[in-house]
């Protein structure tokens, strides 16, 4: 072989050198405006609420919704007791729960957000073994309005029990096990989480924005689009009742849907710890469907430990 | 018998063994993957079919069709070529058979176990890279690297002067796909969150396609029509036009999939200028392969392994006429999460790809196990019922995607397109029944042929013998 001409390592050269240009104009150029992009209240709000990572990760191997946060909507401050309004929302680490890519890594949120929620919100002071809460807070900046993350457990005293206690079960939203459900259930094999700069507007609202994103995993935006967008349904319809009974039966409100039933998320007791009889559900239905009664059973109330009700609550809560 | 003969000694391993495991492995998971298909598109089209029980919900089994038919059959169906047409056109063998039986082995055991645990829900959550990441480093490590080292080592080890240009792609393909794959996966290994996740997620998805899945299929076709026909490939030099133009252009228009997000503009537009490139190489390949039919067109209807590399090439006519405009924003806005999508994706995996790789299986597997193919008859009903199946599915996608667009774009209530697309679903179902219903009957087809195909005698391609059944 020696002195041959050696052709593959010519190609190789050469293959190796085009394929580094491509990469480089798609992945290297692009990464400064990803880095660039600060996050908006809405990303702030999707980070800190979705945890540490959706899906299979240490703290949740099974993808159960393990070692995420709490989110609880505050009408009074927990510790003097004053009112709060409108009413925010604040975000509970207990011990399980890793802390949130944004928080990690605050250069995720953007340099200026970055530099704020440590400089001002302290959040380097919090860590994963302990019970921690956080709010996004807004300041002035050189005029303009800047929304950062706010250790509240160090700037303003609120214990996570006391956060939880002051917020009652019915204002507890448990948003990050409700996405892992939407992940493991594959929801967005038909639903989108992107509206389109087109007519889409008018109907699924506007697409999201460059800061929306940061420190979400993830996105899950969706291709393929089988079913309404749903990055704002919950601004269309705010229903927990038609949300409980369509995730139960989808033709129960809207009889030409083509969704599947997830009445398996309501696990195997109600919200009074009754047993639910699905066969004997879907008979009633099946009667009710071949005209032989004239009302639809009634769709069990979900128990709140029930996936169902992570679900809706991140539907309800996030999707606005 | 595989067992055995993942022990043996690499001299004591018959030659071809891998291509034979790697064979039946892929129609083995085509089987699995079309079926799979049949019973979600089902699901689609009647929404109560088998409903209720987690394990059988549309969202537990859509991901497993997706990554078991590219993972298991279009990718095995790869290495299996890869297997016997590397060392074929080095006019050497393969480098290791011993490490071509492992790859199969543990690619079998790994894609299995990955596509359980998509089944129970373990995931990712992110589309096409679904596997979580230990998945995902069993796939780099035991799926891929061997894979790439089997057939970077036997173009080393050829014994022509030059390389031939199927070689150029499998040695350059299996490279790509590599990084591709690495880099895909870098936000569940390194956790990167946001955009950058998203973007990363159609990255991969876009390059898996263009640098791996048809490249390699187009590969294959430059070995099997001039090898079936006896005519020499058209030209060599445009066939490296073809080449180097899939690597220099299409490896970047990752983001025309996402022309709705926030990414930069800047980057939305290069990637829609690269993509309309892709014309360049598909044309070069086309007329490079109808080219070298010249004077043997009667073969496309005689000789099987022709009839089925033949509808590939031709299929790669309407792909790449879509693939190369559809994702112009001109475009993109009207078709953009409809059903035009999807039919246009399985005209790439299920029409182009499919078709030249099933030629290839044909062929391969009667020369390794040195056996004509066992009843013609039933091959042609594989065929007609694949490409019947298929048009139905296509066709009937493309209208649905249609009237998804004009009700996006009109502003229809949405149920509106679910009720008027109803009639389509069912063709789907019916279309991708009988692609399901046929390759039932090809692997029956490859199983006889194992145990009773005539055997080819020494010196003797299998297309040089006339069929029996």
């Amino acid at each position: 072989m020696a002195g041959q001409f050696q052709k593959h390592k010519l190609g190789a050269a050469g293959i190796g050198g085009m394929l580094g240009l491509s990469m480089c104009i798609t992945l290297f150029f692009p990464s400064f405006d990803f880095r660039s992009g600060e996050s908006t209240w809405v990303g702030l709000d999707k980070t800190l609420s979705n945890g540490r990572v959706i899906g299979f990760s240490y703290e949740d191997p099974l993808v159960r919704g393990e070692g995420k946060p709490t989110t609880v909507v505050l009408n009074k401050d927990p510790k003097t007791g004053e009112a709060i309004d409108p009413p925010i929302r604040a975000y509970v680490y207990d011990a399980k729960a890793p802390l949130s890519a944004g928080v990690r890594h605050p250069s995720n949120m953007g340099p200026t957000v970055g530099k704020l929620s440590i400089e001002k919100g302290k959040i380097d002071q919090a860590n994963d073994s302990d019970p921690v809460v956080f709010t996004i807070e807004a300041t002035d900046v050189d005029g303009e309005e800047w929304h950062y993350v706010n250790n509240a457990t160090v700037n303003n005293g609120w214990t996570a029990e006391a956060v939880l206690n002051t917020a009652g079960a019915e204002s507890q939203y448990l948003i990050g096990r409700g996405k892992t459900v939407y992940i493991t259930e594959g929801c967005w094999w038909c639903h989108t989480l992107l509206p389109e700069h087109t007519q889409d507007w008018q109907v699924f609202g506007t697409p999201p924005f460059l800061g929306d994103f940061n420190g979400e995993m993830p996105t899950a935006f969706g291709s393929d689009r089988k079913a309404p967008d749903l990055l704002h349904v919950a601004a269309r319809n705010s229903s927990k009742e038609w949300m409980t009974m369509h995730f139960f039966n989808p033709r129960l409100v809207q009889p030409n849907s083509i969704m599947p039933r997830f009445d398996y998320l309501w696990g195997k007791t109600d919200a009074n710890g009754k047993a639910i009889d699905f066969s004997k559900w879907r008979a009633e239905y099946n009667d009710y469907v071949s005209g032989k009664t004239v009302h639809p059973p009634e769709v069990p109330e979900y128990a709140p430990e029930s996936e169902a009700r992570a679900l809706i609550d991140w539907v309800l809560m996030s999707l606005r | 018998m595989l067992l055995k003969l993942l022990f043996a000694k690499e001299e004591d391993i018959p030659p071809g063994s891998a291509t034979i495991f790697f064979g039946y492995s892929a129609i083995f998971w085509f089987v699995v993957g079309t079926g799979l298909g049949s019973f979600n598109a089902a699901k689609l089209a009647f929404p109560d079919f088998v409903t209720g029980t987690e394990m059988f919900a549309f969202g537990h089994m859509r991901q497993v069709h997706v990554l078991a038919v590219i993972l298991g059959w279009i990718s095995m169906a790869f290495a299996m070529t890869m297997m016997y047409m590397t060392p074929a056109l080095g006019n050497t063998k393969l480098w290791s058979e011993k490490l071509g039986l492992w790859n199969c082995f543990l690619w079998n055991i790994g894609l299995s176990l990955g596509l359980f645990l998509l089944w129970i829900g373990i995931t990712s959550g992110r589309e096409y890279s679904d596997l979580i990441w230990p998945i995902d480093l069993v796939v780099l490590v035991a799926v891929l690297l061997p894979l790439g080292i089997n057939v970077w080592m036997t173009i080393a080890h050829r014994r022509t002067q030059g390389i031939y240009i199927t070689n150029w792609f499998f040695g350059a393909c299996t490279f790509m796909v590599m990084v591709t794959f690495v880099v895909g996966q870098a936000p569940e290994l390194f956790n990167l969150t946001g955009l950058t996740e998203g973007y990363l997620t159609f990255w991969f998805a876009h390059n898996v396609l263009g640098l791996w899945i048809t490249p390699v299929a187009a590969a294959i076709a430059y070995y099997t029509i001039p090898k079936l026909t006896g005519n020499p490939l058209y030209s060599h030099r445009i066939g490296h036009l073809h080449f180097w133009a899939i690597i220099a252009f299409y490896s970047t228009p990752a983001s025309h999939h996402l022309l709705s997000a926030p990414l930069p503009e800047w980057l939305k537009s290069f990637a829609s200028v690269e993509g309309v490139l892709i014309l360049i190489p598909a044309v070069a390949f086309v007329a490079n392969i109808l080219l070298t039919m010249k004077g043997r067109w009667s073969m496309f209807v005689e000789n099987i392994e022709i009839k089925f590399s033949v509808t590939g090439v031709l299929l790669a006519i309407p792909l790449n006429m879509q693939g190369g405009f559809q994702q112009t924003r001109a475009i993109n806005w009207y078709v953009h999460g409809t059903g035009w999508i999807v039919a246009h994706a399985h005209l790439a995996l299920l029409g182009m790809s499919t078709a030249l790789e099933i030629a290839a299986v044909y062929f391969g597997l009667q020369q390794m196990l040195r056996r004509k193919l066992y009843s013609l008859a039933l091959a042609n009903f594989h065929y007609w019922f694949y490409i019947v199946g298929f048009c139905i599915y296509w066709i009937s996608m493309t209208i649905a995607g249609l009237i998804q667009g004009a009700g996006k774009v009109y502003e229809v209530p949405y149920i509106d397109v679910v009720v008027a697309e109803h009639p389509y679903m069912i063709a789907r179902w019916v279309g991708g029944t009988m692609v399901f219903t046929g390759n039932l009957v090809w692997l029956y087809n490859m199983w006889m042929t194992a145990r009773e195909g005539t055997v080819l005698p020494k010196g003797r391609y299998s297309h040089e013998l006339a069929y029996e059944r």
